[in-house]
């Protein structure tokens, strides 16, 4: 299993109240497989992407990624971790604005020691990227900038390719468009997708569908 | 090389583009200053007085005492004067020089000390009348001639104070004190008081020792003695026991160049006879390392004329003057045909 | 994986050129004041120990005089009891070229001619000697100060010859000392005896020295220029740190919006796996390498700073201590390193902030700038309860302990405590302002004014800083340069000055000028020798010019026919202030002099006190006083026609015959050099401030969007946006001006009242100059509109496409 949750919980602390946003969650993702989350605003989805991207720490029940439990981790083991095996395109995108798109798309890469610029022009080809890849985020549109945080966190060739609302930015048509491109990388690099998303449609595209509602699983 | 030292080869060597000729730079030009006339005739009290008008002068007295044990010293004290220019001014602006030097020696032990002053302010001088040469707290005071003397000097580990009292008259050297030096006829007025009978005290480290015994005294000034082209001098001045007294100097040369020698002989009734250039002969017959440098300690001196073939030595063959200027002075004695006790002084042994 | 961080951490300075510069010419600059300042200052200091340990090896034990002068015949005296003496003639020697303090010695009798070290071989010293022996004579001097004579020196008995010598400090002969006797005209007198024994002196010994004559420590005999030039030093290094405090402004304003802007980065970074320990470490490596460039671009600024300062300097030294500094700068290990430190230590300063708040800086949340803003000005109230404990300490620290350090205290406390008050006082300002204010836009300008505080209020604060110092400084040097100016009319009210070549030719051009009808005015002089150091008298005729102008300060009634009658003696007020001499005291001079205090005068820029009593009591002391000097009363008109007599008549030189107004133009230049430091530190300071003012606005631009923009959509136009930006950036401008005067003010009180009197010996009256003051409000409000006028213009120019962005993506 490339990720697997056991009886998860987080509790956040809301108006002097304690509420569990993760309750008793549990989910398995195997190498090759996609898995789409539905759910509310609110409803705890990003927090999920979070706790599975080692990026938040969660109060009870254990989190594997490559069979690694999570709370065993220091936080440098963590950092080794999400270097390395998992990467994230972020609901913000969460580029570097002073790097220009080539450098973004190599940068995660880069930082785990991937660096492959043959399959990185591949992917800036795939995602019709390369007339633009000296450009600045600034001088790019918002769907352009989405590319640009689908093909950084592929380039890494990742074990488990996490995404927050990845065609958010995007029309219906050309979310579709990119979702299949996702799922057809994947496929190339035998990542497990984890995709969050508010659409039912797009969840439709993918191997397995969950929806979480008030913390819980349905 | 000390700093003073550089000192008195600029005021002994001034204005001279030659420097370092001849010891002491004796040997150059008389720019300026006045030099020796033949037939000048010296006057007295005034000639034992300073002459600022020639450029170097001194008043040099040697004396070979004995302690009641018989244990021989050797006592020398000079003034010297050098001039940066002829003439004479008051206060700082007086352009002449004085040097003053002493030594004490025995057989084991040799002193010598320096002073240093210049002259205007009288810190150091010479007045003929009465009789007194000073520099600092050295003197050597006399009456209207020379005929009675206190002299005084102290430095580092010795002191001497001793009385003079002079028989006989001055002697006149050269022709009526009109001394040739060279060849080429450079020249000095040179006089001596060649039999002074000495009393008083020396003091060693040991402790003040009683001496008496027999003194010379020199009187030269001139404005260039040595030729360019001499180093140095061998000076004798020697007293027979039979009374006669014989001095003699021997200018060197340099470049294999002949030497120059002179010389008076001082019969014990009083008789001065001036030698001719070439009848004095002195020989060194052994040398010592003395100071670093080979020195003569011991010659054959010859005066055929007068029958006397003598060996001078050395009393004690480290009577190096370590002063600016450094030369070897130091009492001898005498053997041979003729036995008695003098003076050497050696110049220009680098 | 560092590397990569790093190129991603470089990448933002590569896209934000404008702000890196900022940043490195801001360090660059502070770090080229500061270093600039410890430049001179170790310039200076290295020549005073020069100095210092030249006199000490000259001068070992000596025997000074005491109740009268040395004279030669006591040399003598004791050389002829055996004491192992060599004499010293010490004197300021008075020429056409420049005025030199020379050394006499007696290269006979020295143990050493100082500073020459002989070489190996004879061949080189022995000119050097002969030249300083042989007359005429020559001189040893420093390359520098040989500069002025060029070849030699035609003294009237010879052409003196120059040897140059490093070993020499600057401004000091060395000469033999029958050169010495004749340049000072004193064939009688010594400086002092040096014992060449170091051998201990038994009573025997000693009880042969003359009553005149005692034993002298060093100590005693030299008056040691570094505490009186030590409060010049430390004016200068606050000058400095302040510099460096007011770039400082710059830097961390720098950093913080830097850190600021790259927050999204820095999480990002993490999120793909980047340690935070590494982060934190490659952010430290990039500050250092931020560090060290502009602290090497700041060396280099500062070492041509310090070399435009050192002339200045330096006669700013030899005029007010007679403290000789070498103009040539070297580079010298500790202004360097000082200067790097400096600006390492001020980059963590200034980024140590940005560094903290990273700390707390969540991984997945960013906080909103503007909550942290307001969060910061909750704080104004108590910084400004800090900045009143400085001031409380500041004004404590002056009333207890006084002196130059209390002073200083005093002033480090002011400077800093009214910086921290700034804020709050500005905060409450624009409070009242918002709430008077009537109409929305109004309302909106002094709210927007109070928001944008917490980015502006350090530039805010340097600037202050900046126009206090100009203020309180401009005040003390105008104020001083008024004073110096009504003086020297006092002083100086003879039309003609003129020196005879020597006394004879003095007797004679008095008689020919009386016998012409003029009034003659001898200036004649004798210097004593005293424990606290050399003292000069003059002795003046009963004249209606001294009744009428001498610059007096305190006196008694009738002091000038007093004064006449020999009764006793004025003081210059440097004397007073050092001996703490008052009215009717008793000054202890030796036998014969009058020492009763008549009167107190002005007396400025002179380091060495002074007093006057009448020609007469004069000549009975010192019957040989030189009488070569001569101030000549006359109508103007009638003076180029007597110069051109007493040329001829006398065969004068003209430079021996000085028109008043010369002397006059020729001190106030003096005058003006002196200052010149302080008016460029000044002006360094305040440009400094003005740049940080711009720089913060400039950085302000990007954080005021979001604020601007609703304001836009609700119908202001761009233009008037614009123009309502450069109205709060002169009212700030204009309010932090305001601030600055009283402070300023106090700053000049306590600069002429306190400092000035314990560092120069005089006080100075205070004058008032609004207009200077109205100029350099104007002159910031002009830099606060220069510095808003770029984000302004760039406001004006906006495209309505960025202002839309607030609303589409907040950042």
């Amino acid at each position: 299993m490339v990720l697997k949750l056991k009886e998860v919980t987080k509790v956040i602390a809301q108006s002097d109240l304690e509420r569990p946003i993760l309750d008793q969650v549990s989910l398995s993702l195997a190498a090759g497989e996609s898995l789409a989350l539905t759910g509310e605003s609110g409803s705890g989805k990003s927090t999920l992407l979070h706790l599975a991207g080692a990026l938040d720490v969660f109060d009870s029940g254990e989190i594997y990624l490559d069979d690694q439990p999570l709370s065993d981790l220091s936080e440098a083991a963590r950092a080794e971790l999400r270097r390395t095996s998992v990467s994230v395109v972020f609901q913000q995108f969460n580029i570097i604005p002073s790097l220009d798109v080539a450098a973004n798309i190599a940068l995660h890469a880069r930082l785990g020691n991937r660096h492959d610029a043959e399959w990185e022009a591949y992917l800036a080809e795939r995602l019709g990227l390369s007339d633009l890849l000296h450009r600045f985020p600034e001088q790019l549109s918002g769907g352009q900038q989405q590319r640009v945080a689908i093909a950084r966190a592929l380039a890494l060739r990742p074990k488990l390719l996490l995404a927050d609302e990845p065609t958010g930015s995007l029309d219906e048509e050309t979310g579709q468009a990119v979702l299949a491109l996702m799922l057809e990388l994947i496929r190339e690099t035998h990542s497990a997708l984890f995709l969050v998303t508010h659409s039912p449609t797009i969840a439709s595209g993918l191997d397995r569908q969950l929806h979480l509602q008030g913390g819980r699983l349905r | 090389m000390s700093v003073r030292s550089l000192l008195l080869c600029c005021i002994l060597g001034c204005a001279a583009p030659a420097f370092g000729q001849g010891f002491a730079g004796l040997g150059t030009t008389a720019d300026g200053f006045a030099t020796p006339q033949l037939g000048q005739v010296l006057s007295f009290p005034q000639d034992h007085g300073p002459h600022p008008d020639f450029r170097i002068e001194w008043w040099y007295l040697t004396a070979n005492l004995e302690a009641a044990d018989g244990t021989e010293y050797g006592v020398q004290w000079t003034l010297f004067r050098s001039a940066l220019a002829p003439g004479e001014a008051e206060g700082w602006s007086s352009p002449q020089i004085w040097m003053g030097h002493a030594g004490l020696t025995s057989e084991t032990q040799h002193f010598s000390a320096e002073r240093l002053a210049r002259g205007g302010i009288g810190q150091a001088g010479v007045t003929a009348a009465p009789f007194e040469a000073w520099i600092d707290d050295w003197s050597m005071r006399g009456d209207r001639g020379l005929q009675q003397l206190a002299l005084s000097a102290q430095g580092d580990g010795f002191s001497y104070q001793l009385v003079a009292k002079a028989e006989g008259d001055l002697v006149l050297q050269g022709q009526n004190g009109y001394s040739v030096k060279s060849p080429d006829g450079q020249a000095s007025y040179y006089y001596s008081q060649p039999e002074y009978r000495i009393k008083g005290t020396v003091t060693l480290p040991s402790g003040p020792v009683a001496v008496s015994g027999d003194g010379w005294l020199d009187r030269e000034w001139s404005s260039q003695p040595l030729s360019e082209d001499q180093s140095g001098w061998d000076w004798f001045s020697l007293r027979f026991d039979t009374g006669d007294k014989l001095m003699g100097f021997v200018l060197r040369s340099k470049d294999g160049v002949e030497d120059f020698s002179s010389g008076t002989w001082i019969s014990a009734t009083g008789e001065v006879t001036p030698l001719r250039s070439g009848a004095f002969l002195a020989q060194p017959i052994a040398q010592a390392e003395v100071a670093g440098r080979e020195v003569p300690i011991k010659w054959e001196v010859r005066l055929p004329g007068r029958d006397v073939f003598v060996v001078v030595e050395a009393l004690n063959p480290q009577s190096w003057m370590d002063v600016a200027f450094a030369y070897w002075e130091g009492p001898v004695t005498v053997s041979g045909s003729h036995t008695g006790k003098g003076y050497l002084e050696m110049t220009g042994y680098e | 994986m560092s590397r990569t961080v790093l190129s991603a951490l470089f990448s933002y300075w590569r896209r934000h050129l404008f702000q890196l510069g900022a940043l490195i010419i801001g360090l660059a600059l502070a770090t080229a004041l500061w270093a600039a300042v410890q430049a001179v200052n170790a310039q200076a200091r290295a020549s005073y120990a020069k100095a210092e340990s030249y006199l000490a090896q000259a001068e070992q034990r000596s025997l000074s005089a005491t109740t009268a002068p040395m004279r030669v015949a006591d040399y003598v005296r004791l050389k002829r009891l055996g004491w192992k003496l060599s004499p010293v003639l010490q004197g300021r020697w008075r020429n056409s070229i420049q005025n030199l303090d020379i050394i006499g010695i007696d290269p006979l009798t020295s143990l050493q001619v100082p500073g020459q070290t002989p070489p190996s071989s004879a061949g080189g010293e022995t000119p050097l000697l002969l030249a300083l022996l042989q007359p005429p004579g020559g001189m040893i001097m420093h390359p520098e100060t040989a500069g002025m004579f060029g070849s030699g020196y035609d003294a009237g008995f010879g052409h003196l010859q120059i040897i140059r010598s490093e070993a020499v400090p600057v401004g000091l002969a060395v000469v033999d000392i029958s050169l010495a006797s004749r340049l000072l005209g004193s064939a009688e007198q010594l400086t002092r005896l040096v014992l060449l024994e170091d051998v201990p002196l038994d009573r025997e010994k000693l009880v042969q020295l003359p009553a005149h004559i005692q034993l002298a420590s060093m100590a005693e005999a030299q008056v040691d220029p570094g505490s009186l030039t030590e409060s010049f030093h430390l004016n200068l290094t606050a000058f400095g740190f302040l510099s460096f405090a007011v770039g400082l402004f710059i830097v961390q304003g720098m950093i913080t919006l830097a850190m600021e802007q790259r927050r999204n980065m820095f999480r990002t970074l993490r999120c793909l796996g980047v340690p935070f320990v590494s982060l934190l470490g490659l952010l430290a490596v990039e500050m250092g390498v931020i560090a060290f460039i502009s602290a090497s671009i700041g060396l280099i600024i500062g070492h041509f700073i310090a070399i435009a300062l050192l002339p200045g300097v330096s006669i700013t030294l030899a005029s007010l201590y007679g403290a000789q500094v070498e103009h040539g700068l070297s580079l010298r290990a500790n202004w360097i390193l000082s200067g790097l430190a400096m600006s390492f230590l001020g980059t963590a300063l200034a980024s140590a902030q940005s560094f903290y708040s990273l700390w707390k800086l969540p991984i997945l949340l960013a906080p909103s700038t503007q909550a942290r803003g307001q969060q910061l000005a909750g704080r104004y109230g108590a910084w400004a309860l800090a900045g009143l404990a400085l001031l409380a300490a500041g004004s404590i620290a002056l009333m207890t302990y006084g002196g130059l350090l209390g002073g200083f205290v005093f002033l480090g406390g002011l400077m800093l405590g009214a910086a921290l008050m700034l804020p709050f006082c500005l905060w409450q300002v624009l409070h009242l302002g918002q709430s008077l204010a009537r109409g929305a836009l109004a309302q909106w300008l002094w709210a927007d004014a109070r928001a944008q505080l917490p980015g502006l209020s350090l530039a805010l604060m340097a600037l202050m800083l900046a126009l206090a110092t100009n203020i309180g400084v401009g005040t003390m040097v105008s104020s001083f340069r008024l004073t110096f100016s009504d003086w020297m009319d006092q002083r100086l009210s003879a039309e003609l000055y003129v020196t005879a070549q020597d006394d004879d030719q003095g007797a004679a051009l008095q008689i020919w000028l009386e016998g012409q009808g003029h009034r003659v005015l001898p200036i004649r002089s004798h210097e004593l020798q005293r424990q606290s150091g050399p003292l000069r008298i003059y002795g003046v005729r009963d004249d209606a010019t001294y009744r009428e102008n001498w610059p007096m300060l305190e006196a008694r009634d009738a002091v000038w026919d007093k004064i006449a009658m020999g009764a006793g003696l004025l003081v210059s007020e440097q004397l007073a202030r050092r001996e703490n001499l008052r009215l009717g005291d008793h000054l202890p001079l030796p036998d014969g002099w009058p020492g009763e205090i008549l009167g107190i005068y002005s007396d400025y820029g002179n380091p060495q006190g002074q007093a006057i009593t009448s020609l007469a009591k004069l000549l009975d002391n010192a019957p040989g006083a030189p009488n070569r000097r001569f101030g000549i009363r006359l109508p103007v008109e009638e003076v180029p026609d007597l110069i051109n007599v007493l040329m001829q008549e006398f065969d004068l030189k003209r430079e021996n015959l000085v028109q008043q107004s010369l002397v006059k133009s020729r001190s106030m230049a003096v005058f003006n050099q002196t200052f010149l430091v302080t008016d460029a530190l000044k002006l360094l300071t305040l440009g400094v401030a003005s740049f940080a003012i711009f720089t913060s606005l400039v950085s302000l631009w990007s954080q005021r969007l979001p604020q601007l923009g609703p304001v836009w959509a609700m119908g202001v136009s761009r233009r008037v946006l614009a123009l309502l930006d450069i109205l709060r950036s002169l009212l700030m401008a204009a309010l932090t001006a305001l601030l600055a005067l009283p402070l300023g003010l106090i700053l000049s009180w306590a600069l002429l009242d306190v400092i000035n009197t314990e560092a120069f010996g005089w006080r100075l009256p205070m004058y008032m100059f609004p207009f200077d003051w109205l100029r350099l409000v104007l002159l910031s409000l002009l830099a606060a509109f220069v510095a808003a006028l770029i984000p302004a213009w760039h406001l004006f120019r906006l495209h309505p496409h960025e202002l839309l962005k607030v609303f589409s993506s907040e950042r």
